[in-house]
């Protein structure tokens, strides 16, 4: 065998304990974000969930006006967290809509009475459709479309209570 | 008391691996007899003592002594006794505690039996094995003790993952642990011959049993946990390249490729640098799969530690010892002589081709298995998962296949290429006409399950060619090792292509009294019972298959859903039939709102083949470690005779 | 691609296509193939074929909907990765960045070879 092959070996583990370390140190959570931010909602339209609250598509997300889109559920516990706070952004202004997640009417209903209703409009997306179309991997998670429904931001997991202002700044840029 | 005697035991272990270490190393250094002659002791004193650590941890854990912090967390006093002593290995620590007695173990072994190496690459090669050992008894004495009480104690345990309450778990681990800690032996040899330069045969001939015992146990280990995966995770697969599968693929490769190479330089005296590299990077492997398998840096389904802290030590300790070893070869390996030479065409081109296709193949294997973290530092986030892995390593594998075929038949040095056409005529023959007549019959069929057929067809019969027109009651042990475990491999292999190729699968909604059908089966599920185990109940359903005429042999299967307390979990258990020609596969899902039960079924044709070839090819193995002691005794009592 | 066409779809259909087969068996075995290939996006690293949990069950029914109305197992693939990036499938796309993944064997093969050649030259006179 040539001398400097001789060191090869050496030269690839030292890449391999390289690569381990740095991914060790690597703290950052591994998440999986929708590929869709920055391009526009796909085609949807979902049937009301609840009785006296209309159903949501794709074109009540793209009326000129910047939207907040949160992904949830009644049996979800984190939703409940964050309740308090979306109840926040509608009070600042935002206009949040939802759709729900492999859910019944009532169930939703008895959450919307307990927690607080921040929603203009929730569709009913009990078998995902809508939820796996747009990238979202899990609840809660809320979006924000722009104007014309392209989804600016995402926000994965419950809304704390730094995120609100977040929230309302991407909002804004989103204009 | 039991645990502070079992901390206790492990830390004199370690103490005896240093004073082990300090003897070797100045005893060679020094040139001090009196030294050298108290490593082999020391050895055997420190696997004592660690085999005593780990016998007093299973006494904990058979009489549930909730006082200490593990076994809280890992049993339950209503656990079977067989799962109360088998999850003493069953968490992180536990195992880890097993990873070091086998290491400590292996080290007495080779301080009882090993008789053919010159004392001082003896000496060293212990001294190496203590080195090791020293690393990871202060990774569990340091970060992962076994025996942290539990103050106050708990009244009852969180019981063990139910999904390792099997059978399997009694064994697979033990036998892995074997076979992964015990290729440390080939690693301390390979250092120890690399401190003291004594490369040549007579370190191979010492060397070869114990790769071989390894490996065996290596294979029964793999075979055992791919068959514990299929009938335990309930999809009929067994085999993901899931990385903790692959942790334990990638050192068999490259002990297959050693226990290879060593027979050149035993026979021959050939492949000298080869074959200490496979010698390092074997072991090296066990130590990156426990790393990965750990460390929590790659997600699996059969992770069962996820601690980046530990991961840091122990990545450490790669650092040290699979870097030392590596410098070490960098420095010597050019100053060892290189053996004898040979023509391409020839027995020892043969094994050098096998050694480049299972290296290209673990080489593929760590490369794919590493890939994501490449990945995430270039920013992205992938998956590599089967369709990489069958599509990179399974042409090359099945390269590997056909040169088995051929190799045994050469000759060593130089062969004669229309001889060697004449030898093949047949297996090749037998090949063509089994890949013919597959996709004739199945021209659906993906072109490497074909090719898979055809050529372990071929190997079948290529396989005891070595054996063709000699008196089959001299021929040594060790080439019936050979024979078997390379008809073994065509075994193995036959089973995975058909089980590729023909298993059907029906997914139903499934009402009582309907029959349904799989492959060749009509399928009925005649109704669901309640069930009541050990730690458990169950729903289970009473399903009836048979095939052929409507009146002919019934069989039963009994798949069902259990529901464990402890901790609270419930599992699928699938009910598998055995027949001649393949297995009827059954798992019980839910029950929809119209009453029906989710019922899953597969026909597996000759899926058994896979892991009744593994088996074999672990018999091949014994018969060939038992032949070559056998011989090695024989040659001893010949060479003592002769002195007379 | 409209998810309006999955609920047309899915209205049409009785059983659920989450936990039962289509009924055009070669168009099961291409959606079986590409499903067992496909990511569980909330599991320790399973295929949405062989995964239990719900959303692998919804994945599995927009999977069978799109094969059962014609679409390709590539473009369903592709519909899939445009939402999840490359996490959601186990056959890594060919790219700039996965180049060295795929042309690995190869490259391992060449350098065996040549390090072989070494080996071998020493041939006897």
């Amino acid at each position: 065998m040539r001398r400097w092959t001789l060191w090869v070996p050496l030269a690839v583990f030292l890449a391999v304990v390289a690569l381990a370390a740095w991914r060790l140190t690597d703290t950052s959570e591994t998440v999986v974000r929708s590929a869709l931010v920055g391009k526009p909602l796909p085609e949807f339209s979902l049937p009301a969930m609840v009785e006296g609250k209309p159903g949501l598509s794709r074109a009540d997300l793209a009326t000129g006006k910047p939207r907040l889109l949160n992904v949830f559920a009644s049996w979800c516990v984190p939703c409940i967290a964050e309740a308090p706070q979306l109840m926040k952004l509608k009070a600042a202004g935002a206009q949040i809509d939802a759709v729900a997640i492999k859910d019944s009417p009532a169930a939703v209903k008895a959450f919307l009475s307990r927690h607080g209703d921040p929603y203009a409009r929730i569709g009913d997306d009990r078998d995902r459709l809508v939820q796996i179309g747009i990238g979202s991997s899990g609840v809660p998670e809320t979006f924000v479309i722009d104007g014309q429904g392209r989804i600016a931001a995402q926000h994965i997991g419950d809304i704390r209570e730094d995120d609100v202002p977040k929230l309302l700044r991407a909002l804004e840029d989103a204009q | 008391m039991i645990a502070e005697a079992g901390l206790a035991a492990l830390w004199l272990a370690a103490a005896m691996a240093l004073m082990q270490l300090a003897l070797a190393a100045l005893g060679l250094r020094l040139k001090q007899d009196e030294l050298v002659a108290a490593v082999r002791p020391a050895a055997i004193v420190q696997g004592a003592l660690a085999a005593l650590s780990f016998g007093l941890l299973i006494t904990l854990f058979l009489r549930s002594d909730m006082s200490v912090l593990l076994v809280a967390q890992n049993s339950h006093s209503a656990k079977p006794l067989l799962y109360k002593f088998a999850g003493a290995w069953g968490n992180h620590e536990g195992s880890m505690l097993l990873w070091v007695t086998v290491l400590a173990l292996a080290g007495a072994a080779i301080a009882l039996l090993e008789r053919k190496l010159d004392r001082a690459t003896l000496t060293a090669t212990l001294g190496a094995q203590a080195f090791i050992a020293l690393g990871f008894y202060a990774f569990l004495l340091v970060a992962s003790s076994p025996f942290t009480r539990l103050d106050p104690p708990a009244l009852d345990g969180l019981g063990l993952n139910p999904l390792l309450q099997d059978p399997g778990l009694a064994f697979h681990p033990p036998t892995l642990y074997f076979g992964y800690v015990g290729l440390s032996i080939a690693f301390s040899f390979a250092v120890g011959a690399m401190v003291t330069r004594e490369v040549g045969p007579v370190f191979a001939r010492a060397m070869r049993p114990w790769v071989l015992a390894a490996w065996v146990f290596l294979t029964i280990g793999i075979t055992a946990g791919s068959y514990w995966a299929y009938y335990e995770l309930g999809w009929g697969g067994w085999w993901f390249w899931d990385p903790v599968e692959n942790a334990s693929l990638m050192p068999w490769l490259a002990a297959t490729a050693l226990l290879h190479s060593v027979n050149v330089l035993a026979a021959r005296d050939g492949l000298r640098a080869w074959t200490l590299m496979l010698a390092v990077v074997a072991f090296s492997m066990s130590m990156v799969g426990t790393f990965l398998v750990r460390s929590g840096i790659l997600t699996s389904v059969h992770a069962f530690a996820v601690d980046p802290t530990r991961g840091s030590f122990i990545l450490v300790l790669l650092a040290i010892y699979i870097g030392g070893a590596l410098v070490l070869y960098g420095a010597r390996v050019g100053r060892v002589k290189a053996g004898q030479g040979f023509d391409l065409l020839s027995r020892e081109g043969g094994l050098v081709l096998n050694n480049l296709l299972l290296s290209v193949i673990l080489g593929i294997v760590l490369i794919g298995t590493l890939y994501p973290i490449v990945a995430q530092a270039m920013g992205e986030q992938l998956s590599v998962g089967p369709p990489f892995f069958n599509k990179a390593a399974g042409p090359i594998a099945l390269l590997l296949v056909a040169a088995m075929a051929v190799g045994p038949l050469l000759n060593w040095r130089r062969d004669d290429f229309n001889a060697l056409l004449g030898k093949l005529t047949v297996p090749a023959t037998l090949s063509v006409l089994v890949m013919a007549g597959t996709f004739a019959a199945a021209p659906g069929t993906g072109w490497m399950e074909i090719v898979g057929l055809g050529l372990a067809a071929g190997l079948s019969v290529a396989s005891f060619a070595p054996l063709w027109k000699r008196k089959l009651l001299r021929v040594p042990l060790f080439t019936w090792g050979m024979v078997v475990a390379h008809f073994g491999v065509a075994v193995s292999l036959a089973g995975m292509a058909a089980d590729s190729a023909f298993t059907s699968e029906r997914l139903v909604a499934a009402r009582y009294g309907q029959p349904y059908y799989v492959g060749p089966w009509r399928v009925v599920l005649n109704g669901v019972a309640p069930v009541m185990g050990d730690n458990w109940s169950a729903v289970e359903g009473r399903v009836t298959a048979s095939r052929g005429p409507v009146d002919g042999p019934m069989i039963l299967l009994r798949p069902q859903r259990r529901f464990y307390a402890s901790p609270p979990t419930d599992t699928a258990e699938a009910a598998i039939s055995t027949r001649v020609d393949g297995q009827l596969y059954a798992v019980l899902g839910a029950q929809d709102a119209q009453g029906r039960w989710q019922l899953r079924l597969w026909w597996k044709p000759f899926v058994t083949l896979i892991w009744f070839g593994g088996g074999l090819i672990a018999l091949g193995g014994a018969l060939s470690l038992i032949g070559r002691v056998k011989r090695e005794r024989r040659n001893v009592k010949r060479r003592e005779e002769a002195e007379l | 691609m409209s998810v309006i066409l999955g609920l047309a779809l899915a209205a049409g259909v009785p059983a659920d296509l989450g936990h039962s087969q289509l009924p055009d068996a070669p168009k099961e075995a291409q959606a079986a193939e590409l499903m067992g290939t496909l990511r569980c996006l909330v599991c320790q690293g399973q295929s949405i074929a062989d995964s239990d949990v719900d959303m692998a069950a919804d994945m599995r029914r927009i999977v069978r909907q799109k094969i059962a109305a014609g679409e390709s197992p590539e473009a369903v693939r592709g519909w899939l990765i445009e939402r999840y990036g490359s996490y959601v499938t186990y056959d890594p796309p060919l790219s700039w960045t996965t180049a060295p993944l795929w042309l690995a064997p190869l490259l391992l093969l060449g350098a065996g070879l040549w390090l072989a050649r070494g080996t071998v030259r020493r041939r006897r006179k």
